[in-house]
């Protein structure tokens, strides 16, 4: 560690720790019972580092949409508990954090069913029988950070409407906090994924320009334009990502076409 | 056309999936009936079978759930603050949980602190038929009946959750109920009182002793049919499944072959037929014994009219 910060030392911009400016107001929060003084404003991630973590592994996107940051905390003096991503949350004074590890979810192998005979909702039942343990307690609601009503996409599975399942749950990000708290021993986030998966091969109907371009992906159209950004040099990468053309929003179909038309 | 009245409806898990015809065959009634069954927003299973244990707080957090979604959807609305079920188990977790809360408002109070929402009580918890009686009136419901019922003999069949506790549910007489009786006069059919009426069909044994349920429920169909009974109309999926189930079973049917027998209707199905609706979605084609059967004997004459017509 100390030979590390030593290298790193005299290299600019590397290393994600943040530089507070010199009038920042300090905070402090508590990483595994210790307690750090952190500058507010901090979002949980970037605190974390600011206290001298490093991610090295499972640090996620950072952007609020992968689910590896999934975070449980508590308040000094107040007895409940609060969840939320890391990458997303505002460090607030006396918080006690504890990021959830690799917490082991029933994972039922469904990509064989999903060519299954059964209909869509025997074969939620059959995957995951569990969710009929469902006590109605709705803790996985109130623990969910995406605000999803997860008991209710629970609710949908249960009486067989894989389609309303899939469709409630469609936000979930697979953090897992929910497999956590459920009392049932319910791995809510995989019922859902497996009720996605089942409702978009068997009960959505499928869209004639999403199969041309899966054609198109596995014909091997792409695979040039991969091949060429993977053997470009850093600068080089960074350099057309920041001159990149990008579709103004909301511009309606055909409005708009980009300069460079090479790869169309 | 008048208004229909808005009654917020919790169907429960059967009624979506192999109840189905018990819904839909309830919706279309209500319609030509003068109400219409809106459905709540959000819901989960209730429980289906009410905790017994004196420490039941984790039980009752299902159907405080849909109670609390009953209320919500009811103030929203600015109206009564009831909910309609249709199905005997439903009703029965729904109703004793109610009468809970008001026997015991600290568990009311320890679990609104728990699931962090905040359940008034006010919700009344009603039956498709208790809603028929009180609200509609027999007398009423016999007026807007289209079809001659009178050729059918049939037997209510109440089983336990409809009625059973009295003092919590107390929709009826626990032993001798004329809810189902009335409801089959007004509808015009002939009624056939026999004992089994209240008998238990064997319920959710059918999980693990399906002999048993079978017995049990052949029973009952025995002594339908020795008081000269055509037909059973019951209030319950799961008596319906049971029952009907056994009947297949004795007439040696396979599922859905439609042999002849005596059929289980749901009381809704009936209601339809007698209201002169369209019961082609009523999925009498699920039943083991087909209902259409005893329907086209006992409409010989109907059929000839309507032959004699074209």
């Amino acid at each position: 560690m100390s030979n590390e910060n030593k290298q790193v030392k005299h290299v600019t911009m590397v290393g994600d720790r943040t530089i507070p400016p010199k009038d920042a107001r300090f905070i402090s929060i508590y990483i595994m019972g210790q307690r750090y003084k952190v500058p507010e404003t901090l979002t949980i991630v970037k605190a974390m580092e600011y206290a001298g973590y490093q991610f090295k592994r499972g640090c996620g996107c950072r952007g609020g949409i992968c689910g590896a940051c999934g975070t449980f905390y508590r308040v000094l003096g107040d007895h409940n508990i609060y969840t939320g991503l890391a990458c997303q949350t505002v460090v607030q004074p006396d918080m006690i954090l504890a990021q959830t590890p690799f917490f082991p979810p029933n994972r039922a192998d469904h990509i064989g069913l999903l060519k299954s005979k059964l209909p869509p909702d025997e074969q939620i039942a059959t995957l995951y029988p569990e969710i009929f343990r469902c006590v109605g307690c709705g803790t996985c609601t109130r623990t969910c950070p995406m605000g999803i009503d997860v008991m209710n996409y629970i609710a949908f599975f249960k009486r067989g409407d894989v389609l309303g399942g899939a469709k409630e749950s469609f936000d979930c990000i697979m953090c897992g906090l929910c497999v956590v708290r459920c009392p049932a021993n319910i791995t809510q986030m995989k019922v859902g994924m497996a009720g996605r998966r089942i409702a978009a091969t068997r009960l959505i109907p499928s869209s004639a320009v999403t199969r041309k371009r899966a054609e198109q992906v596995r014909a091997g159209r792409y695979e040039k334009m991969l091949s060429e950004l993977g053997q470009m040099d850093k600068e080089k990468l960074k350099e057309i990502y920041v001159s990149r053309e990008r579709e103004p929003n909301l511009s309606q179909p055909g409005e708009w076409m980009p300069k460079d038309q090479s790869h169309l | 056309m008048p208004k229909l009245t808005h009654v917020p409806y919790y169907p429960g898990c059967s009624l979506k999936t192999k109840a189905l015809g018990y819904e839909r065959s309830a919706m279309d009634c209500a319609k030509t009936l003068g109400f219409k069954m809106h459905e709540i927003a959000t819901w989960n299973c209730c429980g289906a079978s009410y905790p017994l244990t004196k420490d039941n707080l984790m039980g009752l957090a299902a159907p405080t759930n849909i109670l609390v979604e009953a209320e919500q959807h009811c103030s929203e609305r600015k109206i009564d603050a009831q909910l309609i079920t249709l199905c005997s188990f439903c009703y029965n977790t729904l109703k004793r949980t109610d009468f809970e809360f008001k026997d015991k408002p600290e568990k009311l109070e320890t679990l609104n602190a728990f699931l962090k929402r905040s359940y008034q009580g006010s919700v009344k918890v009603l039956h498709y038929l208790e809603y028929l009686r009180d609200v509609i009136g027999f007398d009423n419901l016999a007026k807007m009946v289209k079809r001659d019922m009178s050729q059918l003999r049939v037997a209510p069949y109440y089983g336990c959750l409809l009625l059973k506790p009295h003092k919590e549910i107390g929709l009826d007489d626990p032993e001798e109920p004329v809810i189902l009786h009335d409801f089959l006069e007004a509808l015009g059919c002939q009624v056939v009182d026999f004992p089994g009426q209240v008998d238990c069909c064997g319920s959710y044994l059918i999980m693990r002793n399906p002999e048993k349920v079978l017995e049990l429920s052949h029973n009952i169909l025995q002594e339908a049919n020795e008081y000269g009974a055509q037909a059973l109309v019951t209030a319950c999926p799961l008596c319906q499944s049971n029952l009907d189930q056994s009947e297949g079973e004795r007439h040696g049917a396979d599922h859905f072959l439609g042999v002849q027998g005596m059929p289980i209707f749901y009381f809704t199905q009936l209601l339809a037929v007698a209201l002169g609706l369209d019961t082609e979605l009523h999925q009498f084609e699920k039943h083991c014994i087909d209902p259409k059967l005893v329907l086209s004997t006992c409409f010989e004459d109907d059929a000839k009219k309507i032959e004699s017509k074209k």
